[in-house]
């Protein structure tokens, strides 16, 4: 252990100062309790930025940890991303209810990032296994947060009972790789190459593991519920954090790890990306509830990210990473706009935003520019992500996969579309009123849009991306 | 007494298969949240008795299936713990423990 190692470690060691400070900031008198907000909050900013430091590849503790450029890349973009989420969710711990689990709520959310970034960074099986429980199960907290509501204690143990039944299988198909290698280690794994009925078999059952977590069809059934019930920055949470992590860590064991056996991989993948994308898009079709509605069309967006991993090369890979970031920022734009309306009103059903356009007009453009970029409608940046998702899959020659998929991009902007005739042409006898907007949501919208209207004019974004592969 | 040589490999391979689906298929048909858990510990058994027969077997030179298995004890409790909280906040809530009456979110 030396200053290298802490250095290289440097994001995983802030992380637990900050829950050491959440600890500490529970002991404060009640009513100064949200303080500790601000105080989080400026310091998850240079938690953020320390991220961007430059750093060197490296590989700790006998190969269990790996850190590379695009392992500190994904890292950043998560941790980007739960930025914007604390400064969403400000006013909301706020509110009187909440001012003594504040604590508690950043607790959780930070153990879960610490748990990602593992997840992320392990070069073995066992750390990624770590990972991936220090990630799910203070996230099952974070789901019965509201510990008052029916709902909230519901889809906390819904999604603790499916994450357990996921892990268990992923940790199956862990027992099966051990036996047909005998090593956890990914390099070590990468080079041996065997295709055996029960490698299949295993790597079958690790990639229906983390399709629980990723949400795919037909290990989605936990999804909507668990939206619901959830508080609405807890749901932003798992439709961008958690799924964002799970799907980098698909990728690199995938595509790192093994890359030999991408033919059978391939071929799960491809039957999961049209299951995915169609069923995610016929129940998008009749939610009434906006927090479901969302659930189902992440669902649909998990299918798209599926047609990345159709192209076995960097190009698969840059795609994937480039799609999640502006999935990710169009998503917290959305959920943004949704958790102000439903801290102000508690209205989170789709018909309450008819005419939401004549109180809000700043608010309701920021949703119809986010829910243009989910639907992909060219000069937002999702229509780039998109294209080049279809592209990585053209490259492979799946033209029948990419034509289902622009099918399913088709219907799924009916069904976007719906939500903006309902701000801007629907009318409303009693509309929201007009929200106030404290500095901090404006501080994350600002950040939602930059990337949202920059990112896919930002060819050297992409070019950056692509030379870290 | 040599245990390879009394038991071969694929006796352990079945056995925790079985054992995986009979705690899979618990956790489908039984409705009480307990009981459903206690599947899922199954399941985790299961795990662990293919990272230790595999170890033992295949590779007795190395001990990264042992520890593995030790490592999902440890992570089994911890999910225990969790799941018996939350399962005692449904019971404060809905006054029962049976998933079946635990129907706030439906489609």
């Amino acid at each position: 252990m030396n200053w290298d190692t802490l250095y290289i470690l440097r994001q995983e060691i802030l992380l637990t100062v900050l829950i050491l400070i959440q600890l500490i900031g529970d002991l404060s008198e009640d009513e100064k309790r949200s303080r500790i907000i601000h105080v989080t909050l400026s310091s998850f900013l240079l938690f953020t930025l320390v991220g961007f430091l430059p750093g060197e590849p490296a590989s700790l503790f006998g190969g269990m940890y790996v850190s590379d450029d695009l392992r500190t890349l994904l890292k950043n973009i998560l941790s980007i991303s739960t930025l914007i989420i604390l400064l969403q969710s400000s006013s909301w711990l706020q509110q009187p209810s909440n001012q003594t689990k504040i604590g508690a709520f950043y607790l959780s959310l930070f153990s879960t990032l610490m748990g990602m970034y593992f997840m992320i960074a392990a070069g073995n099986f066992l750390m990624l296994y770590l990972g991936l429980e220090l990630a799910t199960l203070p996230l099952t907290l974070l789901a019965a947060f509201d510990k008052q509501l029916r709902r909230s204690a519901e889809a906390g143990v819904k999604l603790l009972m499916s994450s357990a039944v996921s892990s268990a299988i992923l940790l199956f198909g862990l027992s099966l790789i051990y036996g047909v290698y005998g090593t956890f280690y990914f390099t070590e794994l990468s080079v041996l190459n065997d295709s055996s009925y029960l490698s299949i078999l295993a790597l079958i059952f690790f990639i229906s593991g983390l399709a629980f977590k990723l949400s795919l069809v037909p290990f989605h059934l936990w999804t909507a519920d668990v939206y619901e019930g959830a508080p609405l920055s807890v749901t932003s949470y798992f439709s961008v954090v958690s799924k964002g992590a799970a799907l980098f860590t698909l990728m690199l064991v995938l595509f790192r790890v093994f890359a030999l056996q991408h033919a059978t991989w391939t071929l799960a993948l491809y039957i999961l990306a049209i299951s995915t994308m169609t069923v995610g898009n016929l129940f998008a079709l009749r939610q009434k509830n906006m927090k479901r509605f969302l659930a189902f069309s992440s669902i649909t967006q998990a299918g798209f990210m599926m047609l990345g991993f159709m192209n076995v090369g960097s190009l698969g890979m840059t795609t994937l990473v480039y799609f999640m970031l502006i999935y990710a920022l169009s998503n917290l734009a959305i959920f943004g706009v949704l958790s102000m309306v439903s801290n102000a009103t508690g209205k989170e059903s789709m018909d309450d935003f008819n005419g939401f356009y004549k109180t809000n007009p700043g608010l309701s453009l920021i949703m119809l520019v986010s829910l243009f970029s989910l639907a992909g409608i060219p000069p937002v940046a999702g229509f780039f992500g998109k294209f080049f998702l279809f592209t990585a899959a053209a490259s492979s020659g799946m033209y029948i996969l990419v034509l289902i998929a622009v099918l399913n991009a088709t219907i799924s902007l009916y069904y976007y579309l719906l939500v903006v005739k309902a701000m801007f042409i629907n009318t409303n006898d009693t509309p929201i009123p007009t929200l106030h907007t404290t500095s901090y949501e404006k501080a994350a919208f600002v950040l939602c849009l930059m990337g949202i209207a920059g990112i896919g004019f930002m060819s050297s974004l992409y070019d950056y991306i692509q030379g870290l592969m | 007494m040599n245990l390879q040589a009394e038991i071969p490999l694929h006796y352990m391979i079945v056995l925790s298969t079985l054992l995986f689906f009979i705690g899979l298929v618990g956790v489908l048909i039984r409705r009480n949240l307990i009981t459903m858990l206690m599947g899922i510990e199954l399941m985790l058994n299961a795990v662990n008795i293919n990272f230790v027969a595999f170890n033992h077997y295949l590779y007795p030179h190395r001990f990264e299936g042992h520890f593995f298995a030790l490592i999902v004890m440890a992570i089994a409790a911890a999910e225990a713990a969790i799941a018996i909280a939350l399962i005692i906040n449904i019971y404060r809530k809905f006054s029962t423990v049976n998933v079946d009456d635990v129907d706030e979110l439906k489609y």
